[in-house]
């Protein structure tokens, strides 16, 4: 795997599912009465948030922590943010700090390979959300939630799978890691949504794209439904809250015209009543909830192999039928 | 003044002839030239071409001369090969007044390093509402021939019919920045296969090329004189092409990185390589570079825009657009147009000086290369191989997309009415 977590693209097949089994592996810890590793302890893991986001930077704090390492919190919102001498100055001032990881959340695309590239930093830097370009540990995340639920195991991959990806695609950093890593794990992705919301050039991605939602969903083993935000009705986006759930939202009627087996999942914030109807989201097809629990397993797994290095995750506590992740990181 | 003999140069690539430059004009041309006293400079192998003629050059003084000055940005053009350059109004004030363009106008005939004829706004405060003065700029000390809002677009259909016939009375010309407002707001980078998997709001062709077609609409409706800056996709080239076959009095540039860059060094995040208009896509420059070479496009354009390091330090959407471009263009062009097979030397100076003359309306500059013709001349080793080294650029700024690339040509000496501004490579 590379130094760095910047887009799912930079990810091999194995290199994804390195991070999925071993998200297996932490996931067994956070079922332990005391669910902490002492893997990062001494390591000191920067989460560096210049958008807000109270949930990933707080999934993200719980990981580090359960791995033992030192945690610190800089958020950049609210002071002067609006010029770019800030990412490098701050860079400049963690680098001082010796942080050997920086989680990154910035609200321009580009900002962690920025940093990754530069060299005002030598720790790795995980994406944490850039813009509307990507956010690898959701898709990662994800895709361990729908891998629980429609190929369960080790070493599996998502080969063959149905994901629906649906809402606003132009703006989604979630949508575009999730279509470069379900690409790799085998997944055939459609993407749906008015034409408005897909983006130019959407035909060179590895995946297919409907207007027609109810026309996807019988065929669907996963839909994801993407957050709308209702100001997009102002930049002519679609005509009006209604319509757009009239056309693209997941109703109770929509959910129906699912396989048996299909799972609903929202990568949150929801929008309740524009793009999914509350008794969707919170029904027993919904895995919502889950996908938070996983976050935490993802987050840890990644920092944990960018950080951890060479020994096993769970050395004295490992179960028997759980495979090392060396065996995984040829 | 020295007067210097010029041995074995090859004029617009031809057979080795000397000249002797003396008294700021070109004395003779022949073979076996007696020195008489004057220096001489040993050119075997190198190219003489007239003093380039840049029509497009930000100088950014008065205002943000950390960025570059009068006299740092005319050494770059005199390194770069040039002997004319047109400084853009989008400074701090905005040259929409004759007070500001005469002072820059003054500003460049005391750096001696290069002509500097400065161009007017169209707007007051490039705001596109109100027009500036733009008699009194003509009438002015720097008798302003080329207006421009550049930066910005004259996007009021009103506001650019009248700034195109107004400007009928004293021979004027409007330089257009074709960029549709609605349609890029925000917009980061081309809009293409690039921008929608890396998330930066896209730049649609369709923003430039709407406006360029408006504008030759225009130009013919009122029988007056449209240049296009910076022409940067296949359709403009096309909406261009379509208008000079109407006959109509229209003229276009097209900037060295245009002409070799595309979209795709995007995928870096580098703001070295954000500018505006955008880097488009293979198909682009190769049409332009087939505009270029067939006439369809008249010169190349530097948009030399230095800024400071920290407005590219950063991550891309809080970058500044723009990069330098004085001291690489002949080599870009050299290696685009002409190690290319597309142009030869006599092209090279007909796009590069004597065009960019006509369209600008100097009289002195964009000569042939002959007898009792003003001395402004540069001479070109077409053998050279090197990196850019940007620690050795003039301009103040190092915001250079070429960084560590390896370019043909270098400029070793350059003559500005007879007086060498660049000899060895070096600034005289
Ligand atoms: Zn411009």
């Amino acid at each position: 795997m590379k130094r760095h977590l910047v887009s799912t693209a930079d990810l091999t097949l194995d290199d994804a599912l390195l991070i999925l089994d071993t998200a297996e592996e932490m996931a067994q810890v956070s079922t332990r009465a005391v669910k902490k590793l002492p893997t990062l302890r001494g390591r000191t893991v920067v989460n560096l948030f210049f958008e807000d986001s109270t949930r990933t930077r707080t999934s993200f704090e719980v990981a580090e922590k359960r791995l033992s390492a030192d945690v610190i919190n800089f958020s950049a919102k609210g002071s002067s943010v609006s010029k770019g001498e800030t990412l490098k100055d701050t860079a400049l001032t963690l680098q001082a700090m010796g942080a050997d990881a920086v989680v990154i959340r910035h609200g321009a695309s580009g900002a962690p390979q920025r940093l990754a590239e530069s060299d005002w930093l030598h720790g790795s830097v995980v994406n944490a959300g850039d813009g509307t370009h990507e956010h690898p540990t959701q898709a990662l995340l994800d895709a361990f939630t729908m891998r629980r639920h429609l190929n369960p195991g080790l070493g599996r991959d998502l080969n063959g799978r149905r994901i629906t990806i649906v809402g606003d695609v132009l703006h989604s950093r979630v949508a575009r890691s999730n279509v470069h890593l379900l690409h790799t794990l085998g997944a055939e992705v459609t993407l749906v949504a008015p034409p408005t919301l897909v983006p130019y050039g959407v035909e060179s991605w590895p995946c297919a794209v409907s207007y027609d939602l109810d026309a996807v969903l019988p065929k669907s083993d996963a839909v994801m439904m993407l957050r709308v935000q209702r100001e997009r009705m102002n930049a002519a986006f679609f005509p009006t809250q209604r319509e757009y759930s009239l056309r693209y939202g997941l109703d109770a009627k929509r959910a129906a015209a699912l396989p048996e087996h299909a799972i609903v999942m929202h990568p949150g914030p929801m929008v309740r009543g524009m793009e999914i109807a509350s008794e969707i989201a919170d029904s027993a097809r919904s895995t919502i909830v889950e996908q938070v629990t996983n976050g935490v397993s993802i987050r840890m797994a990644v920092l944990y192999l960018l950080l951890g290095g060479s020994e096993p995750a769970l050395s004295p506590a490992r179960p028997a039928e759980s495979r090392t992740t060396e065996e995984h990181s040829k | 003044m020295t007067s210097y003999l010029i041995k074995n140069a090859r004029i617009l690539g031809g057979e080795p002839q000397d000249l002797r430059l003396k008294d700021g004009v070109i004395a003779e041309i022949g073979t076996y030239l007696a020195d008489d006293g004057a220096t001489v400079i040993d050119a075997e192998g190198l190219i003489a071409l007239p003093g380039l003629v840049d029509l497009h050059t930000h100088l950014r003084e008065p205002g943000r001369e950390d960025a570059e000055t009068v006299l740092t940005g005319t050494r770059a053009a005199a390194k770069g090969g040039f002997t004319a350059v047109h400084a853009m109004a989008n400074t701090f004030p905005v040259a929409d007044t004759a007070g500001v363009v005469e002072q820059v106008w003054r500003l460049g005939k005391e750096s001696g390093y290069c002509d500097v004829q400065p161009v007017g706004a169209v707007t007051i405060g490039l705001e596109g509402k109100q027009l500036a003065e733009l008699g009194t700029m003509a009438d002015s000390a720097a008798a302003v021939r080329v207006f421009s809002d550049d930066g910005k677009c004259v996007d009021d259909a009103v506001i650019m019919r009248r700034a195109l016939e107004y400007v009928k009375a004293f021979g004027g010309v409007i330089a257009q920045h074709a960029q549709e407002p609605r349609l890029t707001e925000g917009a980061q980078m081309n809009e293409g296969t690039v921008s929608g998997e890396l998330g930066l709001r896209g730049w649609p062709a369709v923003a430039e090329e709407s406006i360029i077609a408006r504008d030759v609409l225009l130009a013919a409706h009122v029988g007056s004189r449209l240049h296009v800056c910076h022409v940067s996709t296949a359709g403009s080239v096309e909406i261009i092409r379509w208008a000079k076959s109407k006959g109509w009095d229209v003229t276009a540039e097209v900037t060295p990185h245009h002409l070799l860059l595309t979209d795709e060094l995007v995928r870096s995040y580098d703001p070295v390589y954000k500018v505006n208009p955008p880097l488009r896509t293979e198909a682009d420059v190769l049409a332009l570079r087939e505009a270029l070479a067939d006439g369809t496009i008249d010169a190349v354009a530097t948009d030399h825009a230095p800024h400071p390091s920290e407005d590219k330090d950063c991550e891309w959407a809080a970058a500044a657009m723009g990069m330098v471009g004085l001291e690489t263009a002949l080599s870009v062009v050299q290696q685009t147009m002409v190690e290319t097979g597309l142009m030869g030397w006599a092209d090279v100076a007909d796009r590069m000086s004597r065009r960019p003359a006509a369209i600008g309306g100097l009289t002195g500059q964009g000569r042939p290369v002959s007898v009792d013709e003003p001395a402004n001349l540069v001479l070109v080793d077409p053998a050279y191989r090197g990196a850019v080294n940007p620690d050795s650029f003039a301009t103040r700024s190092r915001n250079t997309p070429y960084r560590g690339r390896d370019l043909p040509g270098r400029v070793v000496a350059t003559f500005l009415r007879g007086r060498a501004t660049v000899l060895d490579g070096e600034l005289v």
